[in-house]
């Protein structure tokens, strides 16, 4: 029986693994401008000096603004699979915090049924794997 | 036309774009050469040596305005060496342009070079955590290409631009550097060819995206009472550069970023960055799009043109499918865009690039683009943009 690896994410810090994952960014308590990924002490609007940046959960849920796939393998630092397996790419828009977001689509996403303004939902996938670990990453899911 | 802030281009010189897998220096040196004796000048009349740069080896002082000082040796002369990615080269226009305006010198070299490995470019090696360049590879395999492709769907999205109408772009700019001396590939190539080629990153072909190329361009430029008083009475000229970097919040996702800015507290800017890019240059120049008799633009891929010339004003939002299917962006038609070829033909060397396109306006408006020339010509427009928000736009006029 394989051993059982253990999951983890592919970076500290972007996104929370529980049930209902969301990517982890910043809000200004000055002005409300979001950040993703998280600021780093200073807001990035220049109408507000705000050094007061609030870890929050953004929204789990957007719309497409556009997207395609890769079906040549990247150079490093990609870890890809052998062989390489094509996947595609979102870039979804969040209404309440008024940005466009990348993220690898689910796995199996068909292309040809995509449009934009289509909902998508927030999911944790497997970037990459080692013997011991299962590199979590986010990924944008099709609702239904 | 003329204004008090234009200075002289006396010489543009270029090595052909190819992969000829020498080193950069030597590129640099022969298309150096061929800018001085362009402009009638020795090496010992440059004062200032404007270097373009790129990061090699994991930092960027091995590319730069120094090591061609060196190559052509030393004599003195002033230097100073810019990163702007693909818009390098611009900025190095815009740098030795301040010092000839400021008075600290009469004659300058630009000069951009480099030698390109195969494949996809890639980030500095190395475990770069911070760097959003390094994360975007290695959280979303986000190669360049995934950013143009995600341009051109949208276009598909928004205006109903077809995969057809992305190949034409290709076939046109393959027909134009038919005759370019300095241009890698010199072929012509059908919509048919273009559409049975390998889909890259969807919806964009192989032959659709730029590849990455050695070469080398140079110019000199010079004050505008130093140009008449060496005989250069009608000099070609930098009329406008344009480096403006983007407006808050910038609501276009740009490489190699995860994210757009938020627009939760701030009105959209009245231009996006593409747009504010054009327009600093036109109103620099003092004139409008519809001045324009040639551009040259940044066509990392066919559909990237497309987006282009909207951001330039040559037609409304949506229309350049329109423009480039009614032929006005041929040569011969109402504003040829890419008489060199563009990067369809050349592939991107990236610190020479922006001064490629330079040079290509230059024999333009002087009338000596053989086999590709746009008649009449007098005021032309380059536009690119570098990763890390670097605009680069330069309107050179006759």
């Amino acid at each position: 029986m394989p051993r059982l690896k253990e999951r983890v994410p592919a970076i500290e810090g972007w996104f929370t693994t529980g049930d209902a994952p969301a990517l982890l960014g910043t809000r200004c308590t000055g002005c409300g401008t979001y950040t993703f990924p998280k600021g780093q002490g200073f807001c990035p609007n220049p109408a507000c000096t705000g050094h007061d940046l609030a870890e929050v959960e953004l929204s789990r849920r957007g719309r497409i603004w556009s997207f395609t796939d890769n079906r040549y393998q990247p150079p490093p630092p990609y870890v890809s699979p052998d062989p390489f397996v094509p996947y595609a790419i979102a870039a979804v828009e969040l209404a309440e915090e008024r940005m466009v977001i990348l993220g690898q689509l689910d796995t199996g996403t068909d292309l040809e049924t995509l449009k934009a303004g289509q909902e998508v939902e927030l999911v944790l996938g497997t970037l990459y794997e080692d013997d011991d670990h299962e590199y979590l990453i986010w990924n944008w899911r099709l609702v239904q | 036309m003329s204004t008090s802030r234009d200075v002289a281009i006396l010489g543009a010189g270029m090595h052909p774009w190819g992969k000829w897998g020498r080193n950069f220096v030597e590129y640099g040196m022969v298309a150096a050469h061929q800018a001085l004796d362009d402009a009638g000048l020795e090496w010992g009349d440059v004062q200032y040596v404007s270097g373009a740069d790129t990061i090699r080896n994991g930092y960027p002082g091995f590319i730069a305005g120094a090591t061609f000082a060196q190559a052509l040796g030393w004599n003195g002369a002033r230097v100073s060496s810019c990163y702007a990615a693909c818009a390098s080269g611009a900025h190095a226009i815009h740098t030795a342009r301040a010092q000839i305006l400021a008075g600290f010198c009469d004659v300058a070299l630009v000069i951009g070079a480099d030698t390109t490995p195969k494949g996809f470019f890639a980030p500095v090696g190395g475990e770069r955590r911070d760097d959003p360049d390094w994360l975007r590879f290695h959280l979303l395999g986000a190669t360049n290409p995934t950013y143009f492709a995600l341009y051109a769907r949208r276009r598909m999205e928004a205006y109903g631009a077809t995969a057809t109408d992305f190949a034409r772009v290709k076939v046109k700019n393959a027909t134009h550097g038919l005759a370019n001396p300095n241009a890698r590939y010199r072929k012509e190539v059908t919509v048919e060819e273009v559409l049975a080629s390998p889909i890259v990153a969807d919806p964009l072909h192989l032959l659709e995206i730029c590849a990455t190329s050695d070469g080398a361009a140079a110019l000199i430029l010079s004050s505008l009472d130093f140009a008449h008083k060496h005989g250069h009475d009608n000099p070609a000229r930098v009329s406008a550069v344009s480096t403006v970097t983007p407006t808050f919040p910038n609501s276009i996702i740009e490489m190699p970023n995860f994210a757009t800015d938020s627009g939760a507290a701030s009105a959209p800017p009245e231009r996006t960055f593409r747009d504010s890019i054009a327009g600093a240059a036109l109103e620099e120049a003092g004139v409008g799009p519809e001045d324009l008799d040639v551009a040259e633009v940044y066509d990392l891929s066919s559909a990237l043109e497309l987006d282009w010339y909207e951001n330039i004003g040559l037609c409304k939002e949506g229309e350049a499918e329109r423009l480039l299917n009614d032929g006005d962006t041929t040569i011969g038609g109402r504003i040829p865009v890419n008489p060199s070829g563009g990067l369809a033909c050349f592939g991107e060397a990236i610190p020479a690039q922006a001064i490629a396109q330079v040079c290509e306006l230059t024999w333009q408006v002087r009338g000596q683009a053989t086999g590709r020339q746009v008649e009449g010509a007098t005021v032309g427009l380059s536009i690119n943009q570098g990763l890390f928000g670097h605009g680069s736009s330069v309107i050179v006029t006759r």
